[in-house]
């Protein structure tokens, strides 16, 4: 059984190609997915994420519980409304999945996590969570759409009350506010993306999803399907669970050792697997890869280092850059020269420090090495 | 999305490859419309040696898109004379005229009673419908 958004009909009306994405049956594209691509670099456009996973934590102890379920210290988050992301591990310092943690009240915190591993990752967190006496709670009755590009805040902002502009212009990123939408919807509006461009990710009830999609595309926001937010957060650098990481592999091993807070006398799930990792020595690590010659890096290709065999993780073909771009685990070491086999044709990369592009524009030494 | 109408001059292979026989009896290979559209925006294509020999049902070509690498099957055997060097640079050109400026390579036949094996233009349109149930 597909499991569908509130804008199913919607997307289907815009002529979206559908695809089944972790069970859901979502919009890929809704014509060129390149153009997509360059409408969220270069104005505004907009995801419907509706089957990413909203998850309340509630309970006196729910702070306490947070320490000790996530790899990144949630003592960082003193102001209510603030988001941090991280990952939550299990006892061998496997990564579980990914998510964004929010702070709203000391006894309420609010996580999203991915939608294909929301069944295991409920399951987790309730068993977890029994001996702190937090309430799991998914919200299922809430949709999502992610609103991003350089003038995605001034559209959506320009949809708001007159008296909620001030609060929603002054937020900060990586923040949250509920505050009153158009016609009155409530919104929980978070300065956080997936696209490496500013903008909103707005959680609103399922019953007005549709009606603020709509407001949207009126106010010149273009739909976007996930084909494009898979180019842009690649570009972005930014990891995606299931094809750059799992339970098979550690945040050292994924490039995501600034999410790993190894403060004082923090006993986190997975904090032993990690120190005893660290302390051996990691033996794996995520690079990034440009292929300046024609062709699409793809996820599962074998990648020809110096010093050993890795494989393509995230690939593809970046619209910014005109060129394929990838992630890949290869062995700690020195790389030297790096070939990946397509097809049996073993094609030169270069190795290079990601994101490959930053507010709209390829970072240094991307394009031409 | 509604698909382009198709040229009823054409004949194609379930894999969505079409053929034009020109009128010096060698034909021209492409692929459908529905077939772009399916793949959404192409990024790359690798074409085929000229002089190379291809059996009926053999990889020649392989196109590439945002989302995936697909193989482009010969309808018919024989010897390549002609590819579609334009497409090397714009690959988009087969998003924008699947059945025209987008052909990818020529073949002299080595048999032509292949061709009667392929579909025709309203058999193809009922292969390319169910595809999108």
């Amino acid at each position: 059984m597909t499991d569908k958004t509130e804008l199913n009909a919607s997307h289907r009306e815009l002529g979206a190609r559908m695809v089944d994405f972790g069970g859901w049956d979502m919009p890929i594209a809704y014509g060129s997915q390149i153009e997509e691509h360059h409408s969220v670099r270069k104005d505004a456009g907009m995801f419907d994420v509706s089957h990413m996973t909203v998850v309340d934590l509630t309970g006196e102890r729910t702070r306490e519980f947070l320490r000790r379920l996530v790899a990144n210290n949630v003592d960082k988050l003193t102001k209510s409304g603030k988001a941090l992301y991280t990952c939550m591990l299990d006892e061998t310092g496997g990564v579980i999945d990914d998510l964004i943690v929010y702070f709203l009240r000391e006894d309420f915190f609010r996580l999203v996590v991915n939608a294909a591993t929301r069944a295991k990752d409920l399951a987790w967190i309730e068993k977890q969570g029994a001996a702190f006496g937090i309430t799991v709670r998914e919200r299922p009755e809430f949709g999502m759409v992610a609103v991003q590009g350089p003038n995605a805040r001034e559209k959506l902002i320009g949809l708001l009350p007159e008296d909620v502009r001030v609060k929603a212009t002054k937020l900060g990123k990586f923040a949250a506010i509920e505050c009153e939408g158009p016609n009155g919807m409530p919104l929980f509006l978070a300065r956080t993306g997936y696209t490496g461009e500013d903008g909103f990710e707005v959680v609103v009830p399922n019953t007005r999803v549709v009606e603020l999609w709509n407001l949207l595309r009126d106010a010149g926001v273009a739909p976007a399907g996930l084909g494009a937010r898979d180019t842009l957060r690649l570009e972005a650098g930014m990891n995606l669970y299931g094809q750059d990481m799992d339970e098979t592999v550690t945040p050292w091993e994924a490039s995501l050792a600034w999410t790993i807070s190894l403060d004082e006398g923090r006993d986190f799930i997975g904090r032993d697997a990690l120190e005893k990792q660290k302390a051996d020595g990691v033996p794996r690590v995520m690079v990034g890869l440009v292929m300046d010659e024609k062709g699409v890096l793809r996820h599962g290709q074998k990648v020809l280092a110096a010093n050993g065999e890795g494989e393509i993780l995230s690939g593809g073909f970046s619209p910014t850059l005109g060129k394929s771009v990838a992630f890949a685990r290869l062995p700690a070491g020195e790389h030297g020269e790096v070939r990946v086999d397509i097809r049996g044709r073993e094609v030169p990369v270069r190795v290079v420090k990601f994101p490959f592009v930053r507010d709209g524009q390829p970072m240094p030494g991307i394009v031409d090495g | 999305m509604s698909d382009k109408e198709i040229p009823g001059d054409l004949k194609f292979q379930k894999t969505h490859e079409w053929v034009r026989v020109e009128d010096d009896g060698t034909v021209t290979v492409g692929i459908s419309d529905h077939a772009q559209g399916a793949l959404g925006d192409l990024v790359y294509v690798e074409l085929p040696e000229i002089g190379a020999s291809v059996q009926v049902g053999s990889g020649v070509a392989i196109v590439e898109s945002v989302k995936a690498a697909s193989d482009i099957y010969a309808p018919v055997s024989g010897e390549v004379i002609a590819v579609n060097v334009v497409l090397s640079d714009k690959p988009e050109t087969i998003n924008e005229d699947a059945f025209g400026d987008g052909w990818i390579f020529k073949l002299k036949l080595s048999d032509r009673s292949e061709l009667d094996n392929l579909l025709t233009a309203d058999e193809y349109a009922e292969v390319a419908e169910n595809d999108d149930h």
